[in-house]
Protein backbone atom coordinates (compact mmCIF):
# COMPACT_ATOMS: atom_id res chain seq x y z
CA UNK A 1 0.00 0.00 0.00
CA UNK A 2 1.08 3.42 -0.92
CA UNK A 3 1.31 5.89 1.83
CA UNK A 4 1.54 9.77 1.56
CA UNK A 5 2.06 11.82 4.35
CA UNK A 6 2.10 15.70 5.10
CA UNK A 7 4.81 17.77 6.68
CA UNK A 8 4.50 20.88 8.39
CA UNK A 9 7.47 22.84 9.04
CA UNK A 10 7.89 26.22 11.22
CA UNK A 11 11.29 28.35 11.75
CA UNK A 12 13.24 26.04 9.34
CA UNK A 13 12.27 22.75 11.01
CA UNK A 14 9.89 20.12 10.80
CA UNK A 15 7.31 19.79 13.27
CA UNK A 16 7.24 17.30 16.07
CA UNK A 17 3.97 16.14 15.14
CA UNK A 18 5.00 16.22 11.75
CA UNK A 19 7.70 13.76 12.37
CA UNK A 20 5.19 11.40 14.26
CA UNK A 21 2.85 11.33 11.60
CA UNK A 22 5.54 10.85 9.05
CA UNK A 23 7.12 7.71 11.33
CA UNK A 24 3.35 6.49 12.11
CA UNK A 25 2.63 6.71 7.86
CA UNK A 26 5.90 4.72 7.79
CA UNK A 27 5.42 2.29 9.73
CA UNK A 28 1.85 1.95 8.20
CA UNK A 29 2.97 1.34 4.76
CA UNK A 30 5.95 -0.78 5.82
CA UNK A 31 2.84 -2.96 7.82
CA UNK A 32 1.45 -3.18 4.23
CA UNK A 33 4.58 -3.81 2.23
CA UNK A 34 4.68 -0.70 1.19
CA UNK A 35 6.14 3.10 0.25
CA UNK A 36 5.98 5.87 1.89
CA UNK A 37 6.19 9.42 -0.02
CA UNK A 38 6.59 12.45 2.68
CA UNK A 39 4.99 15.77 1.19
CA UNK A 40 5.86 19.13 1.83
CA UNK A 41 6.45 22.94 0.61
CA UNK A 42 8.76 25.83 0.82
CA UNK A 43 12.59 26.34 1.28
CA UNK A 44 13.65 24.03 3.84
CA UNK A 45 16.12 20.83 3.44
CA UNK A 46 13.38 18.11 3.38
CA UNK A 47 15.70 14.97 3.00
CA UNK A 48 15.75 15.11 7.10
CA UNK A 49 12.20 13.26 6.63
CA UNK A 50 13.63 10.19 5.60
CA UNK A 51 15.54 9.72 8.80
CA UNK A 52 11.95 9.71 10.07
CA UNK A 53 10.81 7.12 7.47
CA UNK A 54 9.64 8.15 4.12
CA UNK A 55 11.06 6.60 1.21
CA UNK A 56 10.92 9.67 -0.52
CA UNK A 57 9.93 13.63 -0.35
CA UNK A 58 7.57 15.92 -2.64
CA UNK A 59 7.76 19.21 -1.97
CA UNK A 60 6.64 22.01 -3.82
CA UNK A 61 9.37 25.50 -3.79
CA UNK A 62 6.49 27.92 -4.65
CA UNK A 63 4.08 27.66 -1.57
CA UNK A 64 5.26 29.50 0.97
CA UNK A 65 2.96 28.77 3.75
CA UNK A 66 0.32 26.56 4.74
CA UNK A 67 -3.24 27.30 3.75
CA UNK A 68 -5.88 24.51 4.44
CA UNK A 69 -7.51 25.15 1.23
CA UNK A 70 -4.04 25.17 -0.72
CA UNK A 71 -2.40 21.84 1.02
CA UNK A 72 -5.96 19.92 0.15
CA UNK A 73 -5.19 21.00 -3.25
CA UNK A 74 -1.51 20.20 -2.72
CA UNK A 75 -2.54 16.65 -1.13
CA UNK A 76 -5.30 15.79 -3.63
CA UNK A 77 -2.61 15.90 -6.49
CA UNK A 78 -0.08 13.92 -4.73
CA UNK A 79 -2.95 11.05 -4.03
CA UNK A 80 -3.74 11.72 -8.19
CA UNK A 81 -0.07 11.07 -8.78
CA UNK A 82 0.81 8.39 -6.40
CA UNK A 83 -2.07 6.64 -6.45
CA UNK A 84 -2.11 6.21 -3.11
CA UNK A 85 -4.53 4.63 -1.05
CA UNK A 86 -3.30 5.71 2.81
CA UNK A 87 -3.42 9.60 3.69
CA UNK A 88 -1.67 10.67 6.76
CA UNK A 89 -1.55 14.08 8.62
CA UNK A 90 -1.25 15.05 12.04
CA UNK A 91 -4.10 16.27 14.16
CA UNK A 92 -2.83 19.47 14.28
CA UNK A 93 -3.96 22.56 13.24
CA UNK A 94 -3.67 22.15 9.38
CA UNK A 95 -4.98 18.62 9.95
CA UNK A 96 -7.89 19.61 11.24
CA UNK A 97 -8.24 21.77 8.59
CA UNK A 98 -7.23 19.24 5.31
CA UNK A 99 -8.33 16.33 6.13
CA UNK A 100 -11.86 16.86 6.58
CA UNK A 101 -11.67 18.00 3.02
CA UNK A 102 -9.82 15.54 1.42
CA UNK A 103 -12.14 12.97 3.21
CA UNK A 104 -15.23 14.74 1.31
CA UNK A 105 -13.64 15.07 -1.81
CA UNK A 106 -12.09 12.10 -2.19
CA UNK A 107 -14.98 10.16 -0.58
CA UNK A 108 -12.33 8.79 1.41
CA UNK A 109 -13.41 7.53 5.51
CA UNK A 110 -11.61 9.46 8.22
CA UNK A 111 -10.11 8.57 11.19
CA UNK A 112 -9.20 11.91 13.26
CA UNK A 113 -6.83 11.55 16.41
CA UNK A 114 -5.59 7.74 15.52
CA UNK A 115 -3.43 6.63 18.57
CA UNK A 116 -2.15 3.33 16.83
CA UNK A 117 -1.40 2.14 12.95
CA UNK A 118 -4.01 0.43 11.64
CA UNK A 119 -4.88 -3.29 11.54
CA UNK A 120 -6.59 -3.88 8.64
CA UNK A 121 -9.07 -1.44 7.93
CA UNK A 122 -9.91 -0.88 11.67
CA UNK A 123 -7.90 2.47 13.50
CA UNK A 124 -8.01 2.87 16.79
CA UNK A 125 -8.93 6.68 18.85
CA UNK A 126 -9.41 7.91 21.86
CA UNK A 127 -13.03 8.91 22.23
CA UNK A 128 -14.68 10.50 25.97
CA UNK A 129 -11.33 12.38 26.19
CA UNK A 130 -9.64 9.52 26.77
CA UNK A 131 -11.94 7.54 28.81
CA UNK A 132 -12.71 5.26 26.03
CA UNK A 133 -10.92 3.82 23.19
CA UNK A 134 -12.88 3.14 19.79
CA UNK A 135 -12.27 1.07 17.19
CA UNK A 136 -13.52 2.89 13.85
CA UNK A 137 -13.68 0.43 10.55
CA UNK A 138 -13.03 2.93 7.08
CA UNK A 139 -15.41 1.65 4.50
CA UNK A 140 -13.53 3.25 1.67
CA UNK A 141 -10.88 2.28 -0.74
CA UNK A 142 -8.93 4.99 0.15
CA UNK A 143 -8.76 5.95 3.81
CA UNK A 144 -7.50 9.10 5.85
CA UNK A 145 -5.99 8.85 9.25
CA UNK A 146 -5.00 12.37 11.55
CA UNK A 147 -2.06 11.05 14.19
CA UNK A 148 -2.98 12.43 17.45
CA UNK A 149 0.10 14.57 18.49
CA UNK A 150 2.61 12.57 21.48
CA UNK A 151 0.72 9.36 21.17
CA UNK A 152 3.43 8.20 18.54
CA UNK A 153 6.96 8.31 18.48
CA UNK A 154 9.36 9.80 16.06
CA UNK A 155 11.41 6.95 14.58
CA UNK A 156 15.00 8.44 14.09
CA UNK A 157 16.62 5.24 12.73
CA UNK A 158 15.88 6.30 8.80
CA UNK A 159 18.52 7.59 6.39
CA UNK A 160 18.22 11.31 4.34
CA UNK A 161 15.56 10.34 1.72
CA UNK A 162 15.58 12.27 -2.26
CA UNK A 163 13.57 14.85 -2.29
CA UNK A 164 11.76 15.63 -5.51
CA UNK A 165 10.21 19.07 -6.43
CA UNK A 166 6.15 18.58 -7.00
CA UNK A 167 4.29 21.22 -7.92
CA UNK A 168 0.30 21.61 -8.48
CA UNK A 169 -2.81 23.78 -9.44
CA UNK A 170 -3.25 24.99 -5.70
CA UNK A 171 -5.29 27.98 -6.27
CA UNK A 172 -4.67 31.27 -3.50
CA UNK A 173 -5.49 31.49 -0.04
CA UNK A 174 -8.95 32.47 1.19
CA UNK A 175 -7.89 33.12 4.84
CA UNK A 176 -5.31 35.56 5.09
CA UNK A 177 -2.77 35.40 7.93
CA UNK A 178 -2.41 39.34 8.76
CA UNK A 179 -0.14 39.32 12.06
CA UNK A 180 1.82 36.37 13.50
CA UNK A 181 2.22 37.14 17.19
CA UNK A 182 5.16 35.55 18.81
CA UNK A 183 5.06 35.18 22.77
CA UNK A 184 8.93 36.60 23.75
CA UNK A 185 9.86 33.30 25.86
CA UNK A 186 12.31 30.74 25.95
CA UNK A 187 9.65 28.08 27.43
CA UNK A 188 8.36 25.16 25.99
CA UNK A 189 5.12 25.52 24.02
CA UNK A 190 2.81 23.63 25.91
CA UNK A 191 1.50 20.75 23.56
CA UNK A 192 4.76 19.41 22.07
CA UNK A 193 6.21 19.47 25.75
CA UNK A 194 7.29 15.83 26.57
CA UNK A 195 7.22 17.53 30.10
CA UNK A 196 5.14 19.63 32.20
CA UNK A 197 4.42 20.55 35.85
CA UNK A 198 1.24 22.11 35.93
CA UNK A 199 0.10 24.18 40.08
CA UNK A 200 -3.55 24.88 40.90
CA UNK A 201 -5.43 26.78 43.76
CA UNK A 202 -2.86 24.98 46.04
CA UNK A 203 0.10 27.63 45.34
CA UNK A 204 -2.27 30.29 46.65
CA UNK A 205 -1.28 33.38 44.44
CA UNK A 206 0.77 34.29 41.06
CA UNK A 207 3.34 35.14 43.16
CA UNK A 208 4.13 31.92 44.20
CA UNK A 209 4.93 30.42 40.64
CA UNK A 210 8.75 30.74 41.03
CA UNK A 211 9.27 27.64 42.37
CA UNK A 212 7.09 25.78 39.57
CA UNK A 213 9.03 27.58 37.09
CA UNK A 214 11.85 26.96 38.34
CA UNK A 215 11.09 22.83 38.68
CA UNK A 216 10.24 23.16 35.13
CA UNK A 217 13.38 24.76 34.00
CA UNK A 218 15.28 22.14 36.15
CA UNK A 219 13.67 19.21 34.47
CA UNK A 220 13.30 21.07 30.97
CA UNK A 221 9.53 20.89 30.84
CA UNK A 222 6.63 23.14 30.25
CA UNK A 223 4.90 24.78 32.59
CA UNK A 224 0.82 24.45 32.72
CA UNK A 225 -1.85 25.32 35.49
CA UNK A 226 -6.09 24.21 35.62
CA UNK A 227 -8.55 26.23 35.06
CA UNK A 228 -9.81 28.19 37.87
CA UNK A 229 -6.13 29.81 37.82
CA UNK A 230 -6.35 30.79 34.59
CA UNK A 231 -10.04 32.45 35.26
CA UNK A 232 -8.66 34.32 38.00
CA UNK A 233 -5.52 35.43 36.10
CA UNK A 234 -3.10 34.20 38.00
CA UNK A 235 -1.62 32.43 34.37
CA UNK A 236 -2.39 33.36 31.07
CA UNK A 237 -4.89 30.98 29.57
CA UNK A 238 -2.98 29.39 26.99
CA UNK A 239 -1.69 27.40 29.66
CA UNK A 240 -4.67 25.94 31.09
CA UNK A 241 -5.09 22.19 30.62
CA UNK A 242 -8.30 20.50 31.00
CA UNK A 243 -11.45 19.92 28.90
CA UNK A 244 -11.88 23.21 27.77
CA UNK A 245 -8.35 24.42 27.66
CA UNK A 246 -6.11 22.37 25.84
CA UNK A 247 -5.71 18.45 26.19
CA UNK A 248 -1.79 17.50 26.32
CA UNK A 249 0.01 14.17 26.43
CA UNK A 250 3.47 14.34 28.11
CA UNK A 251 5.43 11.54 29.14
CA UNK A 252 5.95 12.96 32.48
CA UNK A 253 2.62 15.22 34.00
CA UNK A 254 3.29 16.54 37.52
CA UNK A 255 0.95 18.69 39.02
CA UNK A 256 1.10 20.77 42.24
CA UNK A 257 -1.83 22.12 44.03
CA UNK A 258 -4.09 20.52 41.94
CA UNK A 259 -7.35 18.44 43.09
CA UNK A 260 -8.00 16.51 40.01
CA UNK A 261 -11.95 17.53 39.02
CA UNK A 262 -12.58 15.10 35.95
CA UNK A 263 -12.56 17.99 33.95
CA UNK A 264 -9.04 18.52 34.58
CA UNK A 265 -8.18 15.00 34.24
CA UNK A 266 -9.85 15.33 30.76
CA UNK A 267 -6.97 17.12 29.32
CA UNK A 268 -4.14 14.95 30.63
CA UNK A 269 -5.46 11.21 31.06
CA UNK A 270 -3.29 10.70 28.23
CA UNK A 271 0.36 11.96 29.94
CA UNK A 272 2.39 8.06 30.46
CA UNK A 273 3.52 8.88 34.02
CA UNK A 274 1.51 11.39 36.47
CA UNK A 275 2.56 12.72 39.44
CA UNK A 276 0.49 14.38 41.79
CA UNK A 277 1.65 16.32 45.21
CA UNK A 278 -0.99 17.41 47.38
CA UNK A 279 -1.92 18.36 50.90
CA UNK A 280 -5.26 16.92 50.87
CA UNK A 281 -5.10 12.67 51.18
CA UNK A 282 -8.43 12.56 49.59
CA UNK A 283 -7.42 14.49 46.41
CA UNK A 284 -8.68 12.68 43.54
CA UNK A 285 -6.23 13.13 41.39
CA UNK A 286 -4.17 10.50 43.18
CA UNK A 287 -6.41 8.04 41.84
CA UNK A 288 -5.27 8.34 37.94
CA UNK A 289 -1.31 9.37 39.46
CA UNK A 290 1.85 6.65 39.62
CA UNK A 291 3.24 8.87 41.68
CA UNK A 292 1.88 10.48 44.60
CA UNK A 293 3.40 13.25 47.87
CA UNK A 294 0.75 13.63 50.27
CA UNK A 295 2.17 17.42 51.64
CA UNK A 296 2.74 20.98 51.36
CA UNK A 297 3.57 22.30 48.27
CA UNK A 298 5.78 24.94 49.48
CA UNK A 299 7.88 22.26 51.37
CA UNK A 300 7.57 19.46 48.60
CA UNK A 301 8.74 21.76 45.70
CA UNK A 302 12.06 23.19 46.66
CA UNK A 303 13.46 19.91 47.54
CA UNK A 304 12.91 18.72 44.51
CA UNK A 305 14.13 21.38 42.40
CA UNK A 306 17.15 20.79 44.70
CA UNK A 307 16.79 16.92 44.14
CA UNK A 308 16.83 18.04 40.28
CA UNK A 309 19.92 20.16 40.64
CA UNK A 310 21.50 17.49 41.87
CA UNK A 311 20.27 15.06 38.88
CA UNK A 312 21.18 17.19 36.37
CA UNK A 313 24.63 17.82 38.16
CA UNK A 314 25.19 13.81 37.42
CA UNK A 315 24.27 14.31 33.71
CA UNK B 1 -26.18 38.83 9.76
CA UNK B 2 -27.10 35.70 9.52
CA UNK B 3 -25.40 32.78 11.92
CA UNK B 4 -26.23 29.42 11.81
CA UNK B 5 -24.33 27.45 15.26
CA UNK B 6 -23.94 24.29 14.49
CA UNK B 7 -25.08 22.03 18.14
CA UNK B 8 -23.95 18.56 19.33
CA UNK B 9 -25.23 17.01 22.43
CA UNK B 10 -22.72 15.15 24.35
CA UNK B 11 -22.81 13.34 27.92
CA UNK B 12 -21.91 15.35 30.84
CA UNK B 13 -18.27 15.36 31.51
CA UNK B 14 -19.05 13.25 34.87
CA UNK B 15 -20.69 10.42 33.33
CA UNK B 16 -19.88 7.47 33.85
CA UNK B 17 -18.93 5.59 30.65
CA UNK B 18 -19.31 2.46 29.85
CA UNK B 19 -20.66 0.48 26.61
CA UNK B 20 -23.26 -2.32 26.19
CA UNK B 21 -24.10 -4.71 23.20
CA UNK B 22 -20.52 -6.06 23.46
CA UNK B 23 -19.03 -2.60 23.58
CA UNK B 24 -20.28 -1.84 20.59
CA UNK B 25 -22.46 0.89 21.85
CA UNK B 26 -22.16 3.57 24.58
CA UNK B 27 -24.48 2.86 27.31
CA UNK B 28 -26.88 5.76 27.53
CA UNK B 29 -28.68 4.47 31.32
CA UNK B 30 -28.42 7.06 33.49
CA UNK B 31 -26.54 9.34 31.36
CA UNK B 32 -26.99 13.19 31.49
CA UNK B 33 -26.85 14.95 28.21
CA UNK B 34 -25.60 18.48 27.63
CA UNK B 35 -25.30 20.97 25.00
CA UNK B 36 -21.72 20.17 24.01
CA UNK B 37 -19.41 22.58 25.86
CA UNK B 38 -17.43 24.34 22.81
CA UNK B 39 -20.92 24.40 21.06
CA UNK B 40 -22.54 26.32 23.79
CA UNK B 41 -20.25 28.21 25.62
CA UNK B 42 -17.90 29.55 22.90
CA UNK B 43 -20.09 29.30 19.61
CA UNK B 44 -23.19 30.18 20.36
CA UNK B 45 -22.62 32.50 22.65
CA UNK B 46 -20.03 34.50 20.77
CA UNK B 47 -23.06 34.34 17.57
CA UNK B 48 -25.54 35.89 20.00
CA UNK B 49 -23.06 38.75 21.27
CA UNK B 50 -22.70 39.20 17.13
CA UNK B 51 -25.81 39.86 16.45
CA UNK B 52 -26.68 41.95 19.97
CA UNK B 53 -24.17 44.20 18.60
CA UNK B 54 -24.63 44.28 15.03
CA UNK B 55 -28.39 42.67 14.40
CA UNK B 56 -29.25 39.77 12.88
CA UNK B 57 -30.24 36.61 13.41
CA UNK B 58 -29.12 33.00 15.41
CA UNK B 59 -30.00 29.72 14.23
CA UNK B 60 -29.22 26.89 16.25
CA UNK B 61 -28.92 23.06 13.63
CA UNK B 62 -28.81 20.12 15.09
CA UNK B 63 -28.50 16.72 13.76
CA UNK B 64 -30.06 13.57 15.35
CA UNK B 65 -33.06 12.02 16.81
CA UNK B 66 -36.30 13.38 19.18
CA UNK B 67 -34.05 13.05 22.25
CA UNK B 68 -32.37 16.18 20.64
CA UNK B 69 -35.15 18.26 22.18
CA UNK B 70 -34.11 19.19 25.66
CA UNK B 71 -30.49 20.11 23.86
CA UNK B 72 -32.25 22.94 21.31
CA UNK B 73 -34.19 24.05 24.10
CA UNK B 74 -31.38 25.14 26.22
CA UNK B 75 -29.77 26.41 22.95
CA UNK B 76 -32.75 28.65 22.81
CA UNK B 77 -33.07 29.64 26.48
CA UNK B 78 -29.36 30.74 26.40
CA UNK B 79 -30.67 33.29 23.21
CA UNK B 80 -30.81 31.44 19.60
CA UNK B 81 -33.72 33.29 18.03
CA UNK B 82 -34.85 29.78 16.32
CA UNK B 83 -33.62 25.81 15.67
CA UNK B 84 -34.11 23.35 12.95
CA UNK B 85 -33.51 19.57 13.90
CA UNK B 86 -32.56 17.62 11.41
CA UNK B 87 -34.03 14.06 12.21
CA UNK B 88 -31.66 11.84 10.99
CA UNK B 89 -28.68 9.23 12.73
CA UNK B 90 -25.44 10.61 13.47
CA UNK B 91 -24.08 7.86 11.79
CA UNK B 92 -20.12 9.51 10.99
CA UNK B 93 -19.33 13.33 10.32
CA UNK B 94 -19.30 12.67 6.79
CA UNK B 95 -22.90 12.28 7.45
CA UNK B 96 -23.95 14.93 9.96
CA UNK B 97 -21.62 17.09 7.87
CA UNK B 98 -23.79 16.10 4.63
CA UNK B 99 -27.08 17.17 6.71
CA UNK B 100 -25.93 20.59 7.50
CA UNK B 101 -24.37 21.22 4.08
CA UNK B 102 -27.72 20.51 2.61
CA UNK B 103 -29.73 22.31 4.93
CA UNK B 104 -27.39 25.63 4.75
CA UNK B 105 -26.34 25.65 1.51
CA UNK B 106 -29.70 28.08 -0.11
CA UNK B 107 -30.16 30.15 3.20
CA UNK B 108 -28.23 32.99 2.73
CA UNK B 109 -25.60 32.58 6.33
CA UNK B 110 -22.95 35.01 6.83
CA UNK B 111 -21.60 32.84 9.39
CA UNK B 112 -21.14 29.22 10.12
CA UNK B 113 -20.30 28.37 13.50
CA UNK B 114 -19.49 25.14 15.77
CA UNK B 115 -17.25 24.30 18.57
CA UNK B 116 -13.82 22.98 17.43
CA UNK B 117 -14.73 19.55 18.96
CA UNK B 118 -17.31 17.21 20.57
CA UNK B 119 -15.93 16.55 24.00
CA UNK B 120 -17.33 12.33 23.49
CA UNK B 121 -16.08 11.73 20.23
CA UNK B 122 -13.27 14.58 19.96
CA UNK B 123 -13.03 14.70 16.06
CA UNK B 124 -13.01 18.57 15.30
CA UNK B 125 -13.86 17.28 11.66
CA UNK B 126 -17.61 18.53 11.06
CA UNK B 127 -16.45 22.01 10.64
CA UNK B 128 -13.74 21.50 8.04
CA UNK B 129 -15.93 18.83 6.31
CA UNK B 130 -19.29 21.61 6.39
CA UNK B 131 -16.71 24.02 4.59
CA UNK B 132 -15.68 22.28 1.80
CA UNK B 133 -19.16 21.13 1.04
CA UNK B 134 -20.40 24.84 0.85
CA UNK B 135 -16.84 25.89 -1.12
CA UNK B 136 -16.15 27.97 2.11
CA UNK B 137 -13.03 29.12 3.74
CA UNK B 138 -12.47 27.46 7.30
CA UNK B 139 -10.82 28.69 10.28
CA UNK B 140 -10.49 26.07 12.73
CA UNK B 141 -9.97 26.81 16.27
CA UNK B 142 -10.28 30.31 16.38
CA UNK B 143 -9.57 31.57 20.35
CA UNK B 144 -11.31 35.09 18.98
CA UNK B 145 -13.87 36.60 16.25
CA UNK B 146 -14.79 39.94 15.63
CA UNK B 147 -16.72 40.50 12.08
CA UNK B 148 -16.91 44.26 10.58
CA UNK B 149 -18.25 45.18 6.67
CA UNK B 150 -18.35 41.37 5.68
CA UNK B 151 -14.41 40.03 6.88
CA UNK B 152 -14.48 37.98 9.93
CA UNK B 153 -11.18 38.34 12.04
CA UNK B 154 -10.19 35.59 14.08
CA UNK B 155 -7.34 35.29 16.34
CA UNK B 156 -5.81 31.70 17.02
CA UNK B 157 -3.40 29.86 19.37
CA UNK B 158 -0.12 28.62 16.91
CA UNK B 159 3.03 26.89 18.63
CA UNK B 160 4.53 29.37 20.44
CA UNK B 161 2.48 32.61 20.36
CA UNK B 162 -0.75 33.60 18.54
CA UNK B 163 -1.81 34.45 14.93
CA UNK B 164 -4.27 36.96 13.37
CA UNK B 165 -6.93 35.60 10.59
CA UNK B 166 -8.98 37.30 8.07
CA UNK B 167 -11.53 35.85 5.75
CA UNK B 168 -14.56 37.31 3.97
CA UNK B 169 -17.98 36.08 4.61
CA UNK B 170 -19.74 33.64 4.25
CA UNK B 171 -17.24 30.74 6.07
CA UNK B 172 -16.87 28.28 8.95
CA UNK B 173 -15.39 28.83 11.86
CA UNK B 174 -14.64 26.78 15.04
CA UNK B 175 -14.72 27.70 18.27
CA UNK B 176 -12.09 27.35 20.62
CA UNK B 177 -11.87 28.61 24.56
CA UNK B 178 -11.35 32.28 24.89
CA UNK B 179 -14.01 32.98 21.82
CA UNK B 180 -16.90 33.97 24.67
CA UNK B 181 -18.11 33.24 28.45
CA UNK B 182 -20.64 30.49 29.29
CA UNK B 183 -24.14 32.48 29.71
CA UNK B 184 -26.53 30.53 32.11
CA UNK B 185 -29.94 31.22 30.63
CA UNK B 186 -32.39 32.97 33.30
CA UNK B 187 -36.00 32.64 33.84
CA UNK B 188 -37.18 34.70 30.99
CA UNK B 189 -35.08 32.79 28.44
CA UNK B 190 -35.98 29.45 29.17
CA UNK B 191 -39.57 30.80 29.46
CA UNK B 192 -39.79 32.49 26.11
CA UNK B 193 -37.52 29.29 24.67
CA UNK B 194 -40.78 27.07 24.85
CA UNK B 195 -42.10 29.09 22.51
CA UNK B 196 -40.02 29.80 19.88
CA UNK B 197 -39.64 28.16 16.54
CA UNK B 198 -38.05 24.34 16.25
CA UNK B 199 -38.67 23.18 12.82
CA UNK B 200 -37.77 19.37 12.47
CA UNK B 201 -36.69 18.36 8.99
CA UNK B 202 -37.45 14.72 7.61
CA UNK B 203 -34.61 13.58 5.21
CA UNK B 204 -33.20 10.61 3.72
CA UNK B 205 -30.08 9.46 5.40
CA UNK B 206 -27.00 10.58 4.03
CA UNK B 207 -23.92 8.34 3.26
CA UNK B 208 -21.32 7.45 6.07
CA UNK B 209 -17.53 6.54 5.26
CA UNK B 210 -16.71 4.96 8.68
CA UNK B 211 -18.28 2.85 11.50
CA UNK B 212 -17.17 2.32 15.28
CA UNK B 213 -16.55 -1.61 15.66
CA UNK B 214 -16.64 -1.59 18.96
CA UNK B 215 -15.26 0.29 22.44
CA UNK B 216 -12.62 -0.48 24.51
CA UNK B 217 -11.56 0.98 27.96
CA UNK B 218 -8.24 1.97 28.54
CA UNK B 219 -5.52 -0.16 30.45
CA UNK B 220 -6.34 0.61 34.19
CA UNK B 221 -3.57 2.63 35.81
CA UNK B 222 -1.51 0.95 38.67
CA UNK B 223 -2.54 1.58 42.41
CA UNK B 224 -0.28 5.09 43.05
CA UNK B 225 3.25 4.91 44.50
CA UNK B 226 3.62 7.35 47.27
CA UNK B 227 6.66 8.81 48.15
CA UNK B 228 7.31 10.44 51.82
CA UNK B 229 7.33 14.65 51.84
CA UNK B 230 9.95 14.47 53.54
CA UNK B 231 12.20 13.00 51.52
CA UNK B 232 10.74 14.43 48.37
CA UNK B 233 13.90 13.75 46.57
CA UNK B 234 13.65 10.38 46.56
CA UNK B 235 11.00 11.01 43.60
CA UNK B 236 13.44 12.30 41.39
CA UNK B 237 15.17 8.97 41.62
CA UNK B 238 12.43 7.58 40.94
CA UNK B 239 11.33 9.04 37.62
CA UNK B 240 14.70 8.56 36.34
CA UNK B 241 15.25 4.92 37.57
CA UNK B 242 11.88 3.61 37.37
CA UNK B 243 9.58 5.72 35.29
CA UNK B 244 12.41 6.49 33.15
CA UNK B 245 10.86 9.47 32.32
CA UNK B 246 14.00 12.11 33.39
Amino acid sequence: MKTIVFAEHHNGKFTKSSLEAVSYATAWSVSTGGTCIAVTYGSIDASVLGTAGANEVWKMDALSAADGEQITKLMLAAQKESGATAIVLSQDLIGKSVAPRLSVRLNAGLVSGATAIPSGNTVKKNVFSGKAIAHVSVNSEVSIVTVLPNSYGVNTSGAACPVNAFNAEVGTARVRVKEVRMEESESIPLPEADKVVSAGRGMKGPENWGMIEELAKELGAATACSRPVSDIGWRPHHEHVGQTGIAIRPNLYIAVGISGAIQHLAGVNGSKVIVVINKDPEAPFFKAADYGIIGDAFEVVPQLIAAAKAFNATK
Amino acid sequence: MKILVCVSKAPDTTSKIAFTNNNTSFDEAGVNFIVNPYDEWYALVRALELKEAQGGNVTVLSVGGADYEQIIRKALAIGADDAVRIDAPESDALSVSTHIANYAKDKGFDLILCGKETINYNGSVVPGMVAELLDMPLVALAAKLDVANGVATCEREVTGGMEVLEVNLPAVISAAKGMAEQRIPNMRGIMAARTKALEVISVENAAASTSVSNYEMPPAKSACKFVDPANAAELITLLHQEAKVI
